[in-house]
């Protein structure tokens, strides 16, 4: 790549306005006199999944996309899509972020234990320049909870050196005209930030202790009691859809294994057909 | 007149290259990655100078384009790829009747399918239809080449393919714009041997327009749409659109003949070309467009054998294909500062408060047979939900719920689930079958009053044009009604208990039952946030039954219950749907508390 060309890959979470906080860079850097190319998709990615936006500026840019390890700046709205965009960073390239954690559905792994599978940033990105703050709670004592961007626009201007006034009429030209104070003081704050560089493996954190394993649930069926499927209230009442009737009258725990132990089944019969036991491990 | 460049998209551009050409009718069907053109047509014309649509799909988008352009103005038509193949039908004779005005169909492709059913290369359309094809690199180019586009429309009396990618279509560069010019119309004149599609006027169309293209030939060599950078003889570089941008940037010194004006192609340039280099690299996103073309010509040429045929091309792939090839030496494994341990999966997933999930839980949960559709609503498909067993393109779930109740091998009921701007633009002649042949299933129309997908565009159901001007709305329950649906009911899916209560009885009723989930989307036309929720702790049992919604609102606390987390409502993004509230067994999620000192709490 032309050794000129600046790569700043924006990254978060739909809804977060990835595009917009890409969109003031990119304005910035024009009315800098950059040629500049900015590149994202829109469309399904934005229901609550990864965004991210490619943002080059330069004397000529060519490709709309940043290339593997091509980036000089990430600059990440939210925790987790700071580590997977991490990978885009050039050797020696700077991490800005969020501290904001957006915990997708589906990190929520196991109901029964309660496990997130949801990374710690600080000990897996050791050695970097990582530029980490609450975005959220600057831009609120800034005046606009949602400015959470801005701040970090703010800490991008303190390494990509455009004019003051480049950077305050991009703010200007893209977002509504109420929200531009709060959203200059969000800038300012965040470009008054500063950070020490960490040593590396300084950050590094001692494992959690293991969380011992909850007793595992067992159910216990009276079939004599069970009325059968004419009843079947435990079978639409477990949430995890683990009693059934198999053919026969009374009901039978089909999937014994993803039985949380909640008990709304034990909680719903009426005649004390069905009862969790734990077990311990 | 304001020369200083500004940030486009390509799609703006294209918006823009139109009202420099005078466009003066726009029609088009919201589909990613080419939804942003009409829009931006709209915000560029606030003195309504051009007539902008949402049509009813992309068929009858192109029939009104086709129509405008007979009247004797410019006309602009927008679409996704899988919407060309809706409009193929008039596409491909519109071919023959030729133009008045200038008609310019614009096809967004999406590779890598990043929000499409299918990734086909809509090139191949140009020369099945035997029209001239365009394909921009970048904004500017798109702003010119729809200008371009309008011209050789006019002056070749053919309709013109313009065609872009995602990383066209939703890529942002410097543009310095022209004046906008006004719009012209010479009108209509009769001319029934060239617009009626008789077969005794419709195989002298076939004649012209077969010597049509003979002309094309010639001038795709003599437009100098085609650019040649010059560089070492060694090996040549054939290629275009986007894929150009990447090849110039990480081989800068290869020799390139890069392409604007590819059906059809500039033989003698290519030819001329592939004699001024040793050997010859045809480097394209998705099929072998060009390279298969180039063989056609007998020239010893390579491609697909280095670059990936499937998914989109990025500048990480088109190196790997460049070292592949032999022109770039591999580089050292870049020490990347990638994560040491697995980042969250974070796919894609429905709003909180989206008015779809309930539907879905009751048809899974009722153990019906789920033909579903194209849009935000496919998501229902994935954990938790997982409620859906077919999507394969627009308007489909009404016609293959019909085939999968006739094969015999349906053994419980067959629902179609399709949303409201879905069914307007391909669902109905499906339920129409349905009715006409007596087949027993159930459709659930989710009627959100908007096209949510593409970021809510209005439609025939919306009661607005694309401008924001009222109209009247369709009246779907009146409209399915009158088709003669076995039963037609209304209920809100916010209601579960009602929600689950029709649709169980319309699975076990006979005939063609239809249910409208009606309510409207929370994201547009305009965001709807009631009073949040929130978890009263005491109460709350840790049966994590709300989690099932897969409502990205809901999450875990630190608390715990025998080992198991009790939930939590995050309050900023909570939109107060109630349905978690509904399903709750111990009453733990309620209105969030209001301030002391307001007046009233929960």
């Amino acid at each position: 790549m032309p050794p000129d060309t600046v790569g700043v890959l924006v990254a978060g979470v739909g809804g977060q306005g990835v595009i917009l906080a890409s969109a003031i860079v990119a304005d910035a850097a024009r009315r800098s006199g950059r040629d500049v190319k900015q590149s994202e998709v829109h469309g399904m990615a934005q229901r609550g999944g990864v965004v991210t936006s490619h943002l080059r500026f330069g004397e000529t840019v060519r490709s709309p996309l940043i290339e593997l390890g091509g980036a000089d700046v990430v600059l990440a709205c939210e925790w987790n899509e700071a580590i997977r965009a991490a990978a885009y960073l050039r050797p020696g390239g700077t991490l800005i972020t969020s501290a904001l954690r957006i915990v997708p559905p589906r990190a929520l792994a196991d109901r029964r234990t309660g496990r997130v599978d949801y990374p710690d940033l600080f000990e897996h990105l050791d050695g970097l320049d990582l530029r980490a703050c609450d975005a959220e709670a600057i831009a609120r004592r800034a005046g606009h909870p949602k400015a959470g961007n801005t701040v970090l626009v703010g800490v991008l201007a303190g390494l990509v050196r455009f004019a003051d006034d480049a950077w305050r009429a991009a703010i200007a030209a893209n977002v509504p005209p109420k929200a531009l104070d709060a959203n200059l003081r969000a800038f300012d704050a965040g470009r008054a930030l500063r950070f020490a560089r960490p040593a590396r493996g300084s950050r590094r954190r001692a494992a959690p202790a293991p969380v011992a394993a909850p007793p595992a649930p067992r159910i216990v069926i009276d079939a004599a009691w069970c009325k059968g499927a004419d009843c079947s209230l435990c079978v639409r009442a477990c949430p995890e859809r683990c009693l059934g009737f198999d053919g026969g009258t009374a009901v039978v725990a089909t999937r014994p294994d993803a039985c949380t132990g909640c008990r709304l089944c034990e909680i719903f019969c009426p005649d004390f057909a069905i009862v969790i036991r734990s077990v311990a491990a | 007149m304001d020369v200083r460049a500004v940030l486009l998209s390509g799609n703006e551009a294209i918006a823009q290259g139109a009202r420099e050409a005078g466009v003066g009718v726009a029609a088009g069907y919201p589909g990613t990655p080419s939804t942003e053109i009409l829009e931006a047509l709209v915000r560029s014309d606030a003195q309504r100078r051009v007539h902008v649509e949402w049509s009813t799909n992309e068929k009858v988008a192109i029939d009104v384009a086709l129509g405008a352009s007979l009247g004797g103005t410019r006309a602009l038509v927008t679409m996704k790829h899988v919407g060309l193949n809706v409009a193929a039908d008039t596409f491909m004779t519109a071919a023959y009747t030729g133009v008045r005005g200038g008609l310019v169909i614009v096809v967004a492709d999406d590779p890598g399918m990043h929000s499409s059913q299918n990734e086909q290369d809509s090139r191949y359309y140009a020369r099945f239809a035997g029209v001239p094809l365009l394909e921009p690199a970048d904004s500017t180019e798109a702003r010119d080449l729809t200008r371009l586009a309008f011209e050789l429309s006019e002056r070749f009396d053919t309709p013109v393919l313009l065609r872009t990618t995602t990383r066209i279509s939703h890529a942002r560069a410097l543009v310095t714009c022209g004046p906008i010019a006004a719009v012209n119309v010479r009108g209509f004149v009769r001319d029934a041997s060239k617009y009626v599609m008789l077969p005794a006027f419709a195989r002298k169309r076939r004649a012209a327009l077969l010597e049509r293209l003979g002309t094309l030939e010639r001038y795709a060599d003599e437009c100098g749409l085609h650019h040649v950078d010059r560089g070492s003889s060694r090996v040549g570089i054939v290629t275009s659109g986007i894929a150009y941008q990447y090849v110039r940037e990480l081989v800068p010194d290869v020799t390139v003949l890069k392409l604007a004006f590819t059906h059809p192609l500039p033989v003698a340039a290519i030819r001329s070309f592939a004699g001024t280099v040793e050997r010859l690299l045809v480097v394209e996103e998705l099929e072998p467009y060009l390279e298969e073309q180039l063989r056609g010509l007998g020239l010893a040429v390579e491609g697909k054998a280095f670059f990936p045929r499937d998914g989109e091309l990025t500048p990480e792939r088109v190196r790997e294909g460049l070292v592949q090839a032999g022109l770039l030496a591999r580089a050292a494994p870049l020490s990347v500062q990638a994560p040491s341990v697995p980042v969250a999966v974070r796919p894609p997933v429905l709003c909180p408060g989206c008015p779809h999930v309930v539907s879905f839980m009751a048809l899974r949960d009722l153990g019906a047979i789920v033909a579903g559709d194209i849009g935000c609503y496919t998501l229902a498909a994935t954990p938790p939900l997982s409620a859906m067993d077919t999507c394969v393109a627009m308007g489909s779930s009404i016609g293959v719920a019909c085939g999968i109740a006739r094969s015999g091998g349906a053994d419980r009921p067959v629902a179609a689930v399709i949303g409201d701007s879905t069914f307007l633009h391909a669902g109905i002649p499906g339920l129409i079958d349905a009715i006409a042949n007596g087949t027993r299933i159930t459709v659930v129309i989710l009627d959100n009053r908007t096209t949510a997908m593409t970021g809510g565009q209005s439609h025939a159901g919306s009661g607005a044009t694309i401008r924001g001007d009222q109209n009247a709305a369709i009246d779907l329950a009146a409209l399915c009604r009158t088709l003669g649906a076995t039963t037609v009911d209304v209920v809100d899916p916010y209601d579960v208990g009602a929600t689950y209560r029709v649709l169980e009885r319309s699975l076990g009723s006979p005939g063609v039952s239809v249910v409208i989930a009606d309510r409207p989307c929370v994201e547009a036309p305009r965001k709807i946030r009631e009073r949040p929720f929130e978890v009263i702790e005491d109460r709350c049992v840790a049966c994590q039954l709300c989690l099932d919604l897969g409502c990205p609102s809901i999450g875990w606390s630190s608390e715990r219950r025998d080992g198991r987390p009790l939930v939590t409502i995050d309050v900023a993004t909570c939109s107060g749907c109630t349905v978690c509230a509904q399903l709750c067994p111990t009453e733990a999620l309620v209105p969030i508390a209001v301030a002391a000192g307001s007046g009233h709490a929960s």
